[in-house]
């Protein structure tokens, strides 16, 4: 007891734009909506009971990253294989910036999540490795990985 | 690597789309999780915050919205929202209050910020006083059984949670200035003259 939370609206309000870009990287534009907001009915759940009011940004992003898996794995049971041939949609068509968000979200998750924190919250690794619970040399690495992975792909 | 990093950043100029805070509240109430909903109400002297538990109105307020949020944060609940639909009610009765056409207030409130007996029951008698009608603080203070307690009166209906709805704007000093108002005086006298004007036509 004794922890002065923010009311939950200014503490949505804070973190809302930086949940959203972050789940929409790791699940993608047609279910970010979805878990964007799974995350903050869990968060809004257990938040009278936080007993830490100094880390509730880390707190946020950590329930979205679980959110986010959940939503993977539950994605991956939902494709169900069928005798038919998707239909191709013609190269021409692609975006090549949303063609690289679709390799951000095939990489490993803790690379996907090191990454977005690097390039779209701009967060350093000191800052990654406390979200991700790993050391700041770790998420580092993690980030190179992923950039490696998505440079082998990726052409301009 | 240099475009594909600036690709990445782009991403940050993506904002959550305008619909999911509403929605997200909607989905919150469906929960049971929005143990306080809120919403402002533009009254013609000024913005008013209005609050509501699941129980009822639980805040009519005439100060700046982050102080107001902030309160109800540390007294009721820190699960709180905008929520205008939570507040439809008591709008709608505002309005018609405000245009002179509605006497008294039907939404169910909650006194849950009125913390003892005695406030409940200095709010009770201030809700007694017909529309268009004043008593003084002492007429309020013989009416709940404790006649030495008149300045004790005066504090409980400054507290007053749940203001004009609860009209203890109708509560004057012996002498019939005006005085004391959470709202400030004008306020007070701005509804005393509007209630006077609708009251006269009835």
């Amino acid at each position: 007891m004794g922890v002065l939370l923010p009311p939950f609206q200014m503490f949505f309000d804070e973190h809302r734009d930086d949940v959203y870009r972050f789940v929409r990287a790791l699940v993608g534009p047609a279910d970010a909506d979805d878990v964007f907001q799974e995350t903050f009915l869990s968060a809004l759940r257990s938040y009278p009971s936080l007993t830490d009011a100094s880390a509730l940004r880390a707190w946020v992003f950590t329930i979205a990253r679980r959110k986010a898996i959940d939503e993977y794995r539950a994605g991956a049971r939902r494709a169900v294989p069928t005798e038919e041939v998707p239909e191709v949609v013609a190269p021409q068509h692609i975006d090549p910036d949303e063609q690289l968000w679709d390799d951000v979200r095939r990489l490993p998750a803790k690379q996907r999540a090191a990454l977005v924190h690097r390039f779209v919250h701009d967060l350093s690794y000191q800052e990654i490795g406390a979200l991700l619970d790993c050391t700041a040399e770790a998420a580092r690495r993690s980030v190179h990985e992923g950039i490696k992975k998505l440079r082998a792909t990726w052409q301009t | 690597m240099a475009d594909l990093t600036r690709v990445l950043a782009a991403g940050s100029r993506t904002v959550a789309p305008a619909a999911l805070p509403a929605r997200f509240a909607v989905a919150a109430a469906a929960a049971g999780l929005l143990d306080v909903g809120y919403a402002t109400y533009d009254a013609p002297f000024g913005s008013l915050v209005l609050g509501a538990t699941t129980t009822g109105l639980v805040r009519v307020a005439f100060d700046p919205l982050d102080a107001v949020l902030l309160d109800l944060s540390a007294r009721l609940s820190p699960r709180l929202l905008a929520a205008p639909a939570r507040l439809d009610g008591v709008r709608r009765e505002l309005d018609e209050y405000f245009a002179g056409t509605r006497s008294s207030f039907e939404v169910a409130i909650d006194l849950t910020l009125a913390r003892t007996p005695f406030q409940k029951s200095v709010l009770a008698a201030a809700d007694a006083i017909p529309y268009g009608q004043v008593r003084s603080y002492s007429d309020v203070t013989r009416s709940t059984g404790r006649p030495a307690a008149v300045r004790a009166v005066g504090s409980a209906l400054g507290a007053n949670p749940v203001c004009i709805v609860v009209p203890c704007h109708r509560v004057l000093r012996s002498d019939g200035t005006v005085s004391g108002y959470a709202g400030g005086p004008e306020r007070k006298e701005f509804l005393l003259r509007l209630e006077a004007g609708s009251a006269a036509q009835k």
